[in-house]
């Protein structure tokens, strides 16, 4: 760490000597960053306010709706369910770090070959789940499909299209 | 939503976490998988005022096979790792039936069954399995450690019988007494919802006769139910319908559902009664046909 690294603004006031801030590192999309935080800040609100990366939706804020999945060390994990600590040395991916506007991760193109979305509220989270299926199994079946984002829930769709949309991503990486 | 204002401590060995244990007593609480307690934190049904996080803790992520089809499973073993485990197929089949069955599959990226075991949610897939199986968990502190049977460490709603200096290091599955058999139906309306009911059944068996069965029951009461007779009307048998059938009225007998929105108290009480039918049916087609 240099002396001059950035510090993340968490919005943190001090609490007193009772409830001491950490100052913790954590990789984002590839990139270190550096934050000072209240050990109740969760990672979702880390994400949000502290890095601005609202691409991280918090849906249910009750571990049940999928929303705010990231990616922790690679394993999706809901974002409003883990403290911001304790991803002190961790990596984490959100939608930000899963590709370019010119270069899309294939799930992302997945998605909008096969109207994989309405509102697009549940979308970085299942995208992320999805990345995180096809990483481990490159050829799944719909079954499979289904099975894995049965963590992440839908309002709009029916999920119909967005198992289409991670199917057409599979089918585009095995070419 | 936010938690109450904590202490976050995260020890890197065992010794530094009951340390800390030892000295904030009832005001520290342990974080593992995180999958209940940080909800409960938020919602301020609990308030820490230490949190001792144990996930940076080596030496506590396992689960292994121990001699005679027993089996060890750390505090940091996930639930992920139980369902895609190379161990548990034919040697536990009822916590390989289970493992695919708890929460949603995010949820079980971090969670832990020694976590669901202290949770002690009368919802808690993993405290049936273990009742059935008849294991125990292995509690550390400062002054040592200690082996609770499984029936004895869930004491009732979200209670558990550690002591506030201590923290639940293992979950042990004994050794069989025979061949072990068996396995794990939840009724859910959805993933991740909790289970209108849930069976599980061990069974041990040896020469294709019943030497051993617990049966207990998942969300049908205040805590996880013990179908005791019921695991006895099977031993000696050879899952014969007649005692099939006999273990499924028992089984349901002792079900203390309530009526919700899940469904009526009698409605539940019959899905037990079907899941140990099933189950058991399921176990004596193969055992016939050797026979």
């Amino acid at each position: 760490m240099t002396a001059t690294e950035p510090v993340v603004d968490t919005g943190t006031e001090p609490a007193g000597d009772a409830v001491p801030t950490r100052r913790i590192t954590v990789t984002v999309n590839g990139e270190r960053r550096v934050a000072e935080v209240e050990p109740r800040l969760l990672l979702a609100h880390l994400l949000r306010q502290g890095l601005a990366l609202t691409g991280t939706h918090v849906g249910c804020d009750t571990t049940n709706c999928g929303a705010c999945t990231v990616l922790y060390d690679g394993a999706p994990i809901k974002s409003c369910t883990m403290l911001a600590v304790q991803a002190d040395g961790h990596e984490v991916t959100t939608v930000e770090g899963l590709g370019t506007p010119s270069e899309l991760d294939p799930v992302q193109e997945g998605f909008a070959a096969e109207h994989g979305l309405q509102c697009g509220f549940c979308t970085p989270g299942m995208m992320l789940a999805a990345r995180a299926l096809l990483d481990r199994n490159p050829d799944p079946t719909e079954d499979d499909v289904r099975w894995a984002l049965s963590g992440n829930l839908c309002r709009c769709t029916g999920y119909q299209n967005i198992v289409k949309a991670v199917l057409w991503a599979a089918e585009k990486e095995s070419r | 939503m936010y938690p109450s204002r904590f202490r976050y401590e995260a020890p890197r060995t065992l010794d530094e976490a009951l340390a800390l244990l030892a000295e904030h007593g009832d005001e520290a609480k342990v974080l593992a998988g995180g999958q209940s307690l940080v909800p409960m934190m938020k919602l301020r049904f609990a308030a820490p005022g230490v949190l001792v996080d144990i996930n940076g803790i080596p030496g506590l992520g396992h689960h292994e096979a121990t001699a005679g089809g027993g089996l060890r499973v750390g505090a940091l073993c996930r639930h992920v790792d139980l369902e895609h485990s190379t161990v548990l197929p034919g040697a536990q089949p009822t916590m390989a039936a289970a493992a695919p069955l708890v929460a949603d599959p995010i949820v079980r990226n971090r969670g832990t069954l020694v976590g669901s075991l202290c949770h002690a949610d009368p919802q808690g897939d993993w405290a049936s399995v273990m009742l059935a199986l008849g294991g125990s968990v292995v509690a550390a502190s400062s002054r040592g450690r200690r082996t609770i049977p499984v029936a004895e460490f869930v004491v009732g709603t979200f209670q558990n019988a550690l002591e506030h200096d201590e923290i639940a290091v293992e979950a042990v599955v004994p050794a069989a007494q025979g061949v072990r058999s068996g396995s794990y139906l939840k009724l859910e309306r959805r993933v991740g919802d909790f289970a209108t009911a849930g069976v599980a059944v061990a069974l041990e068996s040896d020469g294709g006769r019943v030497v051993r069965a617990g049966i207990a029951l998942t969300g049908v009461g205040p805590s996880t139910i013990a179908a005791t007779e019921a695991g006895q009307a099977l031993v000696g048998s050879s899952l014969e319908p007649d005692v099939v059938e006999r273990a499924a009225e028992l089984a349901a007998a002792v079900a203390r559902p309530r009526t919700d929105h899940r469904g009526s108290a009698d409605y539940k009480r019959h899905v037990v009664a079907t899941f140990v039918r099933r189950i058991l049916s399921a176990e004596r087609a193969p055992a016939g046909a050797a026979a």
